[in-house]
C-alpha cells in the first residue's frame, strides 16, 4: 500500500532556534494520527510545514495526488500546492474565525469550495451545502446566517462542513476542540469519529489534550523540543509510555 | 490462533530513578481455535499485564505475540489496529466510550468500525442489549451514566458484537447478578462454539470451570513476584 | 478661454503622462490586468475622479475633441469642472454629443449611442479590486488573480441570491476578461455590462486613490458573471424616457414633487436631446 503522506526529515529553523527537527512518518489511508506535546514543542510548525503554510528548511512532504501519484508538496508549484488545499486537503483551524469568513452566510461558506473549483448552479451548490449542515447538526434553516450569529461549537462544525464539502482526503487538524466547552467538545469530537469512519478520511490532529487523541486518533506522535520523542499505537503510548518526556506528560494529566 | 513465544515485559520508571521492574519473563503459549484458556495467578501476578500485550496495548521487550499469524510486537500502528479491528476483540473492566453517544451506537460501532451498514448494526446491537437485560428506555442514552453493573453489561454488548476470531476477557462476569452471568457464560459459550479462540481472566471460580478449557498459571512467568508490577497497573490504569 | 502657459500640456508634467502611458499600454497588453501606477496629487480630491483625469491627461492630444459625463450627464458638477479644467490646462475643443468626441472621460455610465473605433472611453474608478469585498488582503487578492481563482466572486453572487432571491448586485457587475482576469467595471449600472465586450474604442480605467489602471483593448471579449440557473441579465426600469419616449436607454428616476410624484427620464442627456430635438417626445415633455 502507497502512504497517503510520506514525510521525511522536515526540519525548520526560527534562527537559531529549532522548531521542528528531522521529523519522518508515513500516513497511509484511513489512519488518524495524533500530535501531542506542550506549547513550544514545534507541533504547530510541523503541521504547517505538512499543510503548505510554512516552507521547511529541509526535507520532503510527499502526498499521494489523485492524477500524478506521490509528488513532493513542498517543491511543487504553488497553484498546485493551492489546487491540493481546497481538493484534496482540508485545514481545519483551532478558531474558528481563522478558518471562516464571517461576512458570509453558513451557506456561502460551506459553498465557496465548491465554487472554487468550478461549480456555477447555484441551486445544486445550496442543495449540497444544506446537506453538509445537516451531517454537522446545524439546522438548515439556518443556513441564511451568518456564522457571527453562531455558538462557538457551532462555527466549529460549520468550518468542519466547509472543509469536507469537497470529500478530501487529508484533514490537518490544529486544536480542533480548543476553546470549546466540555460538552461542547464531546459532541464535536463524536461527530468527527463519525466523519472519519464514514468518508475513509486520513487526519493529523495537533492537540496538547490527550483525551482528544485517545479518542480520535489510532496512532500517537510525542514531541518534545522540536524532535519527536516518541511515536506508536495511541493507547500504547499513553498507557506503556517508554520515553521519560511521554511518563511524564500522561502522569501530569489531572483525573476526574 | 494466540501465540506468544519467550515474551517478556519490564517497566522502566524514568522519573522515578529509572527504576526497572521485571514483569514477566519468558512467556510462552498457545490457544487454539474452540478452546477457552483461564489465566491465573495472584494478585499482581501480571495477569492484567499480559492481557494488555497480547492486545497490543502495552509493549514487549522482546519474544513475539502471533494473533491470527500476524506478530503484534513487530507491527505498525495501522496493523495492529486492523487485527483489532477485525480479528482480536477485548473486553476490559472498564467502559470507555466518547461522552454523549447512545448506548446502541456504542455496542453497534464495532459492527460499524468493519463496514457492517448502520441499520443491521444496530439490529444486532439491540438482539445484544435485550439479551442482557438493558431496558430499552436506556438505550438512546450515553451508558457514562449507568451504574456499573449496567456499563459492564454494555461493555460486553460491544464485546460480543462482532464475532471476533479471537477474544480476551479481563472479568466478564464480574459485578453481574444471576442472570446475566449466566447469559454472559452461554455467549463466551457460543463464541467458543463457533471456533473463537478466548484468553481469560475469572476470579469466578464455578464460571471458570464451567467455560475454560485449561488454566494456565501467570505467576510462575513472575520474576521474584515482587508486588510493584501491581502499583504499576494502577498507575497506568488509572491514566486509562 | 486661451490654455494658462503656467502649466504643461493637460496639466501633468511629460514624466508623469509617460509613466502613466507605460501603465495604459501595459493594461492594455494585459486586458483586465491591474497596472499599479505612481497616482500623483491632483487639484481635486479623491472620489471626484483624479485616477480619470490622469489617464484622460496622458492620451489627450491637441487635436482631440473631449467630452466628459457624470452618471451619463454632461451637465453637472463633476462633469462640467473636469471638462473646464482640461480646456484650460489643455486648450483641447469639447463637446457634448458623443459621436463627435474622440476622449470621453465618464463616472459610472457608457454613452448610449454606440462607440467607434479612434475613440477612447476613460473610466474613473473607486475600488478596482473587485475580490476586495470578501478579501481585505491585497497580498492574496493579488495572489488569487495570479492564479486564478476566482470561486470567492461567485461568491458574492451567491450571498446576493440568498439574500435577495436573485443577483441584487446592479452595478459594479464583476465580469470575466478574455476568460481571464475577473475585473471590476466601475460603478455603471449592469445594464452598460454588455457594451463593455467586443467595443470599437479603447476603455481605459484610472483609479487614482488606489494608484491602478487596467484597460480593454478593442474588441475585447467581456463576460458577466453568474450561475447557470440564475443567469446574468441587464436590468433598466421598466419605463420609457419620460421626456424622449426612448425605450432602450438607462432611465434615472427623478421625484418631482412632495407627493411622491416621479419620471423616468435618460441618464444620458445628450441621447435624450438627440431624439428630443429629432422629434420623440414622452409623456411627460413639456
Amino acid at each position: 500500500m502507497t502512504p497517503l503522506l510520506s514525510v521525511h526529515d522536515i526540519t525548520k529553523r526560527y534562527g537559531a532556534h529549532i522548531g521542528c527537527a528531522d521529523v519522518s512518518f508515513d500516513l497511509y489511508p484511513g489512519e488518524v494520527m495524533g500530535i501531542v506535546g506542550e506549547s513550544g514543542s514545534g507541533k504547530s510548525t510541523l503541521l504547517n510545514c505538512m499543510a503548505g503554510h510554512l516552507r521547511p528548511d529541509a526535507g520532503s512532504v510527499v502526498f499521494d495526488t489523485r492524477g500524478h501519484g506521490p509528488r513532493d508538496t513542498v517543491t511543487m508549484s504553488e497553484p498546485e500546492r493551492r489546487m491540493l488545499s481546497r481538493t484534496d486537503w482540508a485545514f481545519v483551524h483551532q478558531h474558528a474565525r481563522d478558518g471562516l469568513r464571517m461576512g458570509v452566510s453558513a451557506g456561502g461558506n460551506v459553498g465557496e469550495r465548491l465554487m472554487a473549483v468550478g461549480a456555477r448552479h447555484y441551486g445544486e451548490i445550496r442543495s449540497k451545502a444544506v446537506d453538509w449542515l445537516d451531517r454537522v447538526e446545524i439546522d438548515a434553516g439556518r443556513v441564511d446566517d451568518r456564522p457571527t450569529t453562531f455558538s462557538g461549537g457551532m462555527q466549529q462544525r460549520l468550518q468542519i462542513a466547509r472543509n469536507l464539502v469537497t470529500g478530501p482526503r487529508l484533514v490537518f487538524m490544529d486544536e480542533p476542540t480548543g476553546g470549546l466547552d466540555v460538552s461542547v467538545q464531546a459532541r464535536l469530537l463524536d461527530l468527527l469519529r463519525g466523519l472519519v469512519r464514514d468518508m475513509g478520511l486520513s487526519a493529523i490532529i495537533v492537540t496538547h489534550d490527550l483525551a482528544v487523541v485517545r479518542l480520535l486518533a489510532d496512532r500517537l506522535m510525542v514531541m518534545k523540543d522540536g524532535h519527536v520523542v516518541e511515536n506508536g499505537l495511541t493507547d500504547q503510548v499513553l498507557d506503556d509510555p517508554q520515553h521519560a518526556y511521554t511518563q511524564l506528560l500522561v502522569s501530569s494529566v489531572l483525573q476526574v | 490462533m494466540i501465540d506468544l513465544s519467550n515474551v517478556s515485559k519490564t517497566f522502566t520508571l524514568h522519573n522515578q530513578g529509572s527504576a526497572v521492574i521485571e514483569v514477566l519473563n519468558d512467556v510462552s503459549l498457545t490457544v487454539s481455535s474452540g478452546e477457552c484458556v483461564a489465566l491465573t495467578g495472584a494478585s499482581g501476578a501480571g495477569k492484567s499485564t499480559l492481557m494488555r500485550m497480547i492486545y497490543g496495548n502495552y509493549r514487549a521487550q522482546s519474544g513475539a505475540i502471533r494473533v491470527g499469524g500476524v506478530d503484534l510486537v513487530q507491527s505498525e500502528p495501522r496493523e495492529i489496529i486492523q487485527i483489532r479491528r477485525e480479528v482480536l476483540g477485548y473486553v476490559s473492566q472498564f467502559l470507555r466510550v466518547v461522552p454523549r453517544v447512545p448506548t446502541l451506537d456504542v455496542v453497534a460501532e464495532p459492527l460499524r468500525a468493519v463496514g457492517v451498514g448502520s441499520d443491521e448494526a444496530r439490529t444486532r446491537a439491540k438482539e445484544l442489549l435485550a439479551q442482557l437485560n438493558i431496558p430499552e428506555r436506556l438505550w438512546s442514552l450515553s451508558p457514562t451514566t449507568f451504574s456499573g453493573g449496567e456499563q459492564q453489561r454494555v461493555n460486553i454488548a460491544r464485546g460480543f458484537a462482532h464475532p471476533y476470531p479471537a477474544m480476551l476477557l479481563d472479568e466478564p462476569t464480574a459485578s453481574l447478578d444471576a442472570a446475566n452471568r449466566e447469559v454472559v457464560l452461554s455467549l463466551i459459550e457460543e463464541a467458543k462454539a463457533r471456533g473463537a479462540a478466548i484468553i481469560g481472566i475469572f476470579h469466578d471460580e464455578a464460571a471458570r470451570t464451567r467455560v475454560c478449557d485449561r488454566e494456565i498459571d501467570v505467576s510462575r512467568f513472575t520474576p521474584g513476584m515482587s508486588s510493584s508490577s501491581e502499583a504499576i497497573g494502577q498507575y497506568n490504569e488509572s491514566a486509562a | 478661454m486661451t490654455p494658462s502657459s503656467e502649466y504643461n500640456f493637460a496639466y501633468l508634467d511629460e514624466q508623469t503622462k509617460r509613466m502613466i502611458r507605460r501603465a495604459i499600454l501595459k493594461g492594455l497588453a494585459i486586458p483586465g490586468y491591474q497596472v499599479p501606477f505612481a497616482s500623483r496629487e491632483m487639484p481635486m480630491p479623491y472620489g471626484w475622479g483624479t485616477g480619470g483625469v490622469q489617464v484622460s491627461a496622458a492620451v489627450l492630444t491637441p487635436d482631440d475633441r473631449f467630452k466628459v459625463i457624470d452618471q451619463g450627464a454632461d451637465d453637472t458638477t463633476n462633469a462640467v469642472s473636469i471638462r473646464t479644467f482640461f480646456e484650460r490646462t489643455a486648450g483641447v475643443a469639447t463637446t457634448t454629443a458623443t459621436p463627435e468626441a474622440t476622449v470621453i472621460q465618464t463616472r459610472h455610465r457608457i454613452p448610449e449611442v454606440p462607440l467607434t473605433e479612434g475613440q477612447i472611453l476613460v473610466y474613473q474608478v473607486p475600488i478596482p479590486e473587485p475580490l476586495r469585498f470578501l478579501e481585505p488582503r491585497e497580498s492574496e487578492t493579488r495572489k488569487m488573480h495570479s492564479l486564478e481563482e476566482y470561486g470567492l466572486m461567485h461568491v458574492k453572487l451567491y450571498e446576493d441570491i440568498s439574500r435577495h432571491g436573485h443577483i441584487a448586485t446592479s452595478y459594479a457587475y464583476p465580469v470575466k476578461v478574455e476568460a481571464r482576469y475577473v475585473m471590476d467595471p466601475s460603478p455603471i449600472p449592469k445594464f452598460d455590462n454588455p457594451k463593455l465586450g467586443d467595443c470599437p474604442a479603447i476603455q481605459l480605467f484610472g483609479a487614482g486613490r488606489e494608484q491602478r489602471i487596467y484597460a480593454l483593448p478593442p474588441y475585447t471579449k467581456v463576460v458577466s458573471l453568474d450561475f447557470e440557473d440564475h443567469p446574468f441579465e441587464a436590468t433598466k426600469a421598466d419605463h420609457p424616457c419620460g421626456l424622449c419616449g426612448a425605450n432602450d436607454s438607462y432611465l434615472d428616476e427623478v421625484i418631482v414633487d412632495d407627493a411622491g410624484g416621479r419620471m423616468f427620464v435618460c441618464s444620458d442627456t445628450d441621447y435624450c436631446e438627440g431624439r428630443q430635438s429629432d422629434g420623440h417626445r414622452g409623456k411627460d415633455a413639456a
